[in-house]
């Protein structure tokens, strides 16, 4: 019966003598990481590959392809062209960062705003439309294969990634599944039922909270007590740390750290990374009704995409010609994909049918048959 | 050939079904040193190792979740949840997850696991231990829900869940673990899903059961020979997708129906079995379909259990009620 088990208590030995007594049983602290401030400068010293100018700029670049794929797919919702689409604006430098140090053989457990994450993994733009314009092929990736569609109900993707890891573990493969999610999916006991056990089995899986401070309507000071979110890690007993998740360099770094560990048997890690949502939740939704429009004004100045660019200049790695070349290139790849898009036919009806199962039983086979004679 | 009950023949085919394929695993709460708070998967840790059967915090909907990943991964989880009580947490994860894995990536990731649960009152069990809510799962396109009602059944129905590709939940009455012993012949061979299986031929009445009352419905059928009645007697076995066409054939020979469930009236699956035979079998019937069933109440606490279950009294009227219709 539920609840018979014997309970594992990490309390630690009370001391032999005095009976009553109080004393610090454990201690943690929560580490914040950045390299790149707001205006683009180094704050300390950076990694190596932050003084390489071809990784630096493939960074940026894809997070330029992200920022006007969405929003271009913004302007085709409100044109009627696709369906409701979350805006990922803000956060491109967490997809682009961690995507950037998964290889292909790692498995990636999102939810809808990892735009950034997908297109760096090779889910086309073609399919990011499909799937957004309401057709189930387009989660029919022709890039990764192993990785999860987005998971909508919110952190129920984690027990996936969970699952998956524990298939790396017991092949003992180096592959490590990477979870990433909203604020507000740390409120959820999936998330923290995922992190518990991927502690105590001590799996290779890392889980990047892109904190951006709304969940819809509600911010994240309503979400929880905890000082931080990369402290609920504490309770699963695994590393938690907070980053700038504006700051691509510390993205990379920290998350690169931690598939390092989680790749050679060192187990999870839960990352927080700051951001801003600086669209509305999505094309449904309406963020004057509870966020006043001074706090957007405010995190354009922490763009992730300006101080990459000013970084990028800096160094003497980008002229206003290269950006110029850049948005172009973005801008036709972006109209190839919807001119592609828009020329796919729509599903048949009976196509529902098609994957429900393996084979159809014969239970439904007539219910196929109604359907295709309309 | 050993003689068997069914939670003995449930160990049997996790056993097999492990021996014969390596991407078999088993998880859950208390399921490896323990061997299941039923001893179903009792020795399969000695047997087969901790890697293959693993013991799980006490976290529902991460059982459920993990199995997604998985069989994602090419393994074939077979996860045990305590109580079909405990089990709602999987909910989540199966109508929005593990039921449909394979229909939104159209066919790039599928979901081949086995969710078992013991179900069913009759045992004397504390709150939530006697639940027989078999309609929500069987309300979700995508996933095959799967009852044995004997040791043999519940061997070749077991070893045919965990091989299927897509997502069962197989739902074990408690009271019959333990209540009939049977050769069952470990060969390895499953016996089919999507079709229900008729336990006894008869030409008066047909009773459509399954799960904790087969045992109920054929006691029922026993006496009722004896009354010169002549009951047809099906165990649905699958309870979704539904074979309606075994029940139609038995209905066009018998004229007559009365379904048995324990799982509460309102909205049950025998609902929809007399609506199906409504549909595409009314002119065959002679009576008006009858229902054995659960109160629409909660699961009373052990002491009211009896009144709660549907009984082999209730059976027997309902089947003289119809064949004596007229």
């Amino acid at each position: 019966m539920k609840g018979d088990a014997p309970r594992a208590s990490r309390a630690p030995e009370p001391p032999a003598a005095p009976a009553a007594t109080d004393f610090v049983a454990a201690e943690f602290k929560i580490h914040y990481r950045q390299y790149l401030d707001a205006k683009g400068a180094l704050v300390g010293k950076p990694p190596a590959f932050a003084n390489d100018p071809e990784v630096m700029k493939s960074l940026y670049r894809a997070m330029t392809l992200v920022r006007t794929f969405d929003y271009k797919a913004v302007a085709l919702q409100r044109t009627g062209q696709i369906g409701t689409y979350p805006s990922c604006l803000g956060q491109e430098a967490i997809g682009v960062g961690y995507a950037s140090v998964m290889s292909d053989r790692d498995v990636m457990f999102i939810t809808y705003r990892e735009q950034a994450a997908q297109i760096w993994r090779g889910v086309t733009l073609t399919e990011l439309l499909q799937y957004w314009g309401g057709d189930e092929r387009g989660c029919n990736y022709s890039g990764p294969r192993e990785d999860f569609p987005v998971a909508v109900p919110i952190a129920s993707q984690a027990t996936h990634a969970v699952g998956v890891a524990t298939a790396f573990k017991l092949r003992g493969e180096p592959r490590v599944a990477v979870c990433a999610l909203g604020d507000g999916a740390t409120s959820k006991g999936d998330f923290y039922e995922s992190i518990n056990l991927a502690g105590v089995w001590n799996l290779p899986a890392v889980f990047i909270i892109s904190n951006n401070h709304w969940a819809i309507s509600v911010p994240v000071e309503q979400q929880t007590a905890t000082k931080t979110l990369a402290q609920k890690a504490i309770a699963a007993g695994i590393p938690g740390i907070q980053i700038d998740g504006n700051d691509v360099i510390a993205v990379r770094e920290v998350v690169g750290e931690a598939m390092q560990r989680a790749r050679t048997g060192g187990g999870p890690t839960v990352i927080e990374a700051f951001t801003y949502r600086m669209g509305d939740h999505t094309t449904a939704d309406d963020a004057s009704r509870y966020r006043k429009p001074e706090l957007i004004s405010a995190a354009w100045k922490n763009d992730p995409l300006a101080r990459l660019r000013t970084y990028l200049a800096n160094q003497g790695w980008w002229s206003k010609e290269n950006e110029e070349a850049l948005i172009s290139e973005c801008k036709n790849k972006i109209e190839a994909a919807v001119a592609e898009y828009s020329a796919i036919p729509p599903p048949r009806p009976e196509s529902m049918f098609d994957h429900l199962f393996e084979s159809l039983p014969p239970a439904l086979a007539w219910q196929r048959k109604k359907l295709m004679e309309g | 050939m050993a003689e068997v009950t069914m939670v003995g023949a449930i160990t049997m085919a996790l056993a097999r079904a492990m021996q014969d394929d390596p991407r078999v695993i088993v998880f859950g709460e208390d399921v490896a040193k323990n061997g299941g708070v039923f001893r179903a998967t009792d020795g399969l840790l000695e047997r087969f190792g901790d890697k293959r059967v693993l013991d799980t915090p006490l976290a529902e909907t991460v059982i459920a979740g993990m199995s997604i990943g998985l069989a994602a991964q090419g393994f074939r989880p077979v996860a045990e949840f305590q109580f079909l009580g405990f089990a709602y947490p999987a909910l989540d994860q199966l109508i929005n997850h593990a039921s449909r894995l394979r229909n939104r990536t159209r066919g790039r990731l599928s979901c081949p696991l086995v969710f078992r649960a013991p179900m069913g009152a009759g045992i004397h069990a504390p709150e939530h231990h006697s639940e027989s809510t078999e309609t929500l799962f069987a309300h979700i396109p995508g996933l095959r829900v799967v009852i044995p009602s004997s040791p043999s059944r519940a061997y070749g129905l077991l070893l045919s869940a965990i091989a299927d590709p897509d997502p069962v939940i197989f739902l074990e009455p408690t009271r019959l673990y333990r209540a009939q012993k049977e050769e069952v012949n470990d060969n390895g061979h499953g016996l089919p899903l999507d079709t229900c299986y008729v336990l006894r031929e008869g030409r008066d009445v047909t009773l459509v059961c399954w799960g904790p009352v087969v045992k109920e419905t054929l006691a029922a059928a026993q006496t009722l020979a004896g009354e010169g009645i002549a009951a047809e007697v099906i165990d649905v076995a699958t309870l979704s997708p539904l074979d309606l066409d075994t029940i139609l054939t038995s209905v066009e020979k018998t004229g007559r129906l009365v379904i048995i469930h324990e799982a509460p009236r309102h909205i049950g699956p025998g609902a929809e079995i007399a609506a199906g035979v409504a549909e595409r079998g009314l002119l065959s019937l002679q009576a008006p379909i009858e229902r054995v069933t659960a109160p629409d109440t909660v699961v009373p606490l052990p002491r009211l259990e009896k009144a709660y279950m549907p009984s082999e009294k209730q059976i027997v009227e309902a089947a003289r009620r119809v064949v004596t219709f007229s």
